[in-house]
């Protein structure tokens, strides 16, 4: 008999569990994992280099592209560090619009996580599932920004635009006919508000669905009870922050310990695992679903009964409405350096974070005065998540390698940035 | 300035004392400055001090000082040819391949290593910024022992900046293509990059060569000295003489 020695596994980057270019390069015993190495950086387009030589306006759309699943969340991050060295108050109404998309954003993010944490895992329905209600959430980032991913639509001093008045509707076509069409059209008669409230009301059944796809399945269970345990010390150790430190039982919510926007005055609970393993992230994500969606029925309802401005009236750094600018002088000049030159920031520096659905996204910026940031650091919590790999596998058998990436919900254009 | 922060400098000044270098106060943040030899002995109070107990490193990067505080937009000289406004390069999208930035001046520290950390206990944020000695070659010693997450910002660091972190287990590249070349988050590297690569159909193998792209700036980096933040920033001097 032939001596049987570790064998290295070369998983992906074109796996189709590895969640875009991930490179696992496995040591392992058997079937069972000795080492994890992953790869990184197939992804890297250098964001932060390219945001230094930028105006900060134009680096908005870059924050999209992040974290491709959370688009509104990143841009969140980056408006707030750049409000921070400003000083500046966003208005009220901008406020409640940006906590609402970022919960919205909370959801649509959390529906691509379990479609592929399931499908990663064997589990194919809940694909399906997710990737129904996601199409409506696209539809009201599309009814706002005109995108249904890449929306650039926070600015620094409040978003691009108040929300729309009507929705857009489908059309008769040779593939619709006027029935089925009307009965597509049923929920977007009214404002894009009224057809948010529409997806509130439906969306607690769909997470009913899901768990009763999930939670008690026999199958769910076996893949993903007590595999990757991480304790609560070793999870702080590892830089884990969002889901990921919540599942590990520690109560940490930036929306709650350190409120920004308006989290403050809103009522929402925050789930906590007490095992760490991956069937309670998946419990607190699940929860948190539900709890995103509270928080979206409170947004609603004050920005139906408050109007105001949604952003600010400052033209140093909002640019002024088109209209101003065919009348008036000093608007148009406005207009003209903002988009020759942009806006210059006080000389400092700032750190804000964000509650993303993945974790904290921090932005640090440093400005020296001049138009453009001199150094922008975006801190993912997937980099933090993903470097934990080796930890979180040793041990556990090949096929639990792929539900622990599902679990610690990867998306290559946050970490390789 | 909010009494909580008022009493964590406060906590820092008594706890680690001359070990700090500077400590600022700005956008409700409070900044230390330490040396590279004195990182450790403070990383291991800041994170098993009672008052302190920052048990987390969330974020951890390196920063080029080197371009700090210039502007292409100012006007030197006037010559047949123009203005010199806009000419002189201080972005470094305007570089091209071989080009040097303004020289090197060994005097003023570079490279810096910041560290971002979170105190959960005390739901305080702390900034801590260690300048390395040596510009050609700059070293800083590794925290990973003190917070094990330091592992891949330091890699990330090293890879970006060509910060050496002293006793890192694995100092790897970590987001740069397996044989790199070079620092790219420096002030000095080039925004279109050195090489580009391309598969050649006569030697049918993929091969590398200087970048053959023009390099382009459409707005010139401007600093502008803003009448509101200066008269903001001295509002909030009087104020802190005041508290102080």
């Amino acid at each position: 008999m032939p001596e049987i020695h570790n064998y290295t596994l070369n998983f992906g980057p074109q796996h189709p569990a590895a969640h875009g270019v991930l490179r696992l390069v496995l040591e392992m015993d058997g079937e069972v994992i000795q080492r994890a190495d992953p790869h990184i950086g197939l992804l890297h387009r250098a964001t932060e280099k390219l945001a230094e030589s930028k105006p900060y306006n134009q680096s908005i759309g870059y924050m999209d592209r992040l974290d491709y699943v959370s688009m509104m969340c990143n841009e969140h991050g980056y408006v707030m560090a750049i409000e921070n060295l400003l000083g500046i108050e966003v208005p009220q109404r901008a406020q409640y619009i940006r906590v609402m998309f970022d919960e919205i954003t909370r959801i649509l993010n959390h529906l691509m996580w379990i479609g592929t944490h399931g499908l990663d895992v064997g589990a194919m329905t809940i694909f399906l599932y997710a990737f129904r209600e996601r199409e409506d959430l696209m539809d009201m980032y599309e009814a706002v920004s005109g995108a249904r991913m890449h929306a650039t639509y926070y600015r620094p001093g409040g978003v691009n635009r108040d929300l729309p008045a009507m929705m857009p509707k489908y059309k008769e076509s040779k593939w619709h006919s006027k029935k089925e069409v009307n009965s597509l059209n049923q929920n977007r008669e009214g404002s894009l508000l009224d057809f948010i409230e529409d997806f509130t009301n439906r969306f607690p059944t769909c997470v009913d669905e899901y768990e009763t796809l999930l939670t008690d399945n026999r199958i769910w269970k076996q893949r993903t009870v007590d595999i990757g345990i991480v304790s609560p010390e070793r999870a702080k150790q590892l830089g884990f922050t969002g889901p990921m430190l919540r599942g590990s039982g520690i109560e940490w919510d930036l929306r709650r310990k350190q409120p920004y926007e308006t989290y403050s005055k809103l009522d929402f609970d925050i789930p906590v695992g007490t095992n760490g393993d991956c069937y309670d992230r998946y419990l607190v994500r699940v929860e948190e679903m539900r709890q995103s969606n509270r928080i979206i029925k409170q947004c609603i309802e004050w920005l139906k009964n408050n109007q105001g401005p949604v952003i600010l009236e400052d033209h140093k750094f909002a640019p002024p409405r088109r209209e101003e600018m065919k009348a008036d002088m000093e608007a148009l000049i406005h207009h003209f350096k903002l988009f020759t030159e942009g806006f210059c920031l006080p000389v400092g520096e700032s750190y804000a974070a964000v509650e993303h659905p993945k974790g904290e996204f921090g932005v640090y910026l440093i400005s020296d005065g001049a138009n453009k940031p001199y150094r922008l650091k975006v801190r993912a919590p997937g980099f933090a998540h993903l470097s934990s790999m080796h930890e979180m596998t040793v041990g556990h058998m090949l096929s639990d390698v792929v539900a622990v990436i599902g679990t610690q919900d990867i998306v290559f254009g946050e970490i390789d940035r | 300035m909010s009494k909580k922060l008022q009493n964590l400098s406060e906590a820092l000044q008594a706890i680690l004392a001359s070990q700090i270098q500077t400590i600022v106060l700005d956008c409700n943040e409070i900044t230390i400055e330490v040396a590279p030899e004195n990182l450790i002995s403070v990383a291991m109070a800041l994170r098993d001090h009672d008052d302190l107990a920052f048990e987390q490193l969330i974020d951890l990067c390196g920063v080029d000082y080197s371009n700090y505080g210039k502007t292409e937009w100012a006007t030197g000289a006037a010559s047949t040819t123009g203005f010199s406004r806009g000419i002189d390069p201080a972005d470094t999208g305007r570089l091209r391949f071989g080009d040097e930035l303004a020289s090197e001046n060994n005097e003023i520290p570079r490279f810096a290593s910041v560290i971002h950390l979170i105190s959960y206990r005390h739901n305080h944020r702390l900034r801590l910024r260690t300048f390395a000695k040596d510009n050609q070659f700059p070293v800083v010693p590794s925290v990973i022992e003190v917070w094990n997450s330091a592992n891949w910002y330091e890699r990330e660091a090293f890879d970006l900046f060509g910060i050496v972190y002293e006793n890192h287990p694995d100092l790897r590249r970590i987001l740069t293509d397996y044989g790199f070349v070079g620092h790219p988050f420096r002030k000095d590297f080039p925004l279109i990059g050195n090489v580009q690569m391309r598969y050649d159909p006569e030697q049918q193998r993929v091969i590398y060569e200087p970048v053959d792209i023009e390099p382009r700036v459409l707005v010139p980096r401007v600093i502008r000295h803003d009448n509101r933040y200066l008269h903001a920033q001295n509002e909030q001097n009087k104020e802190g003489a005041t508290d102080a």
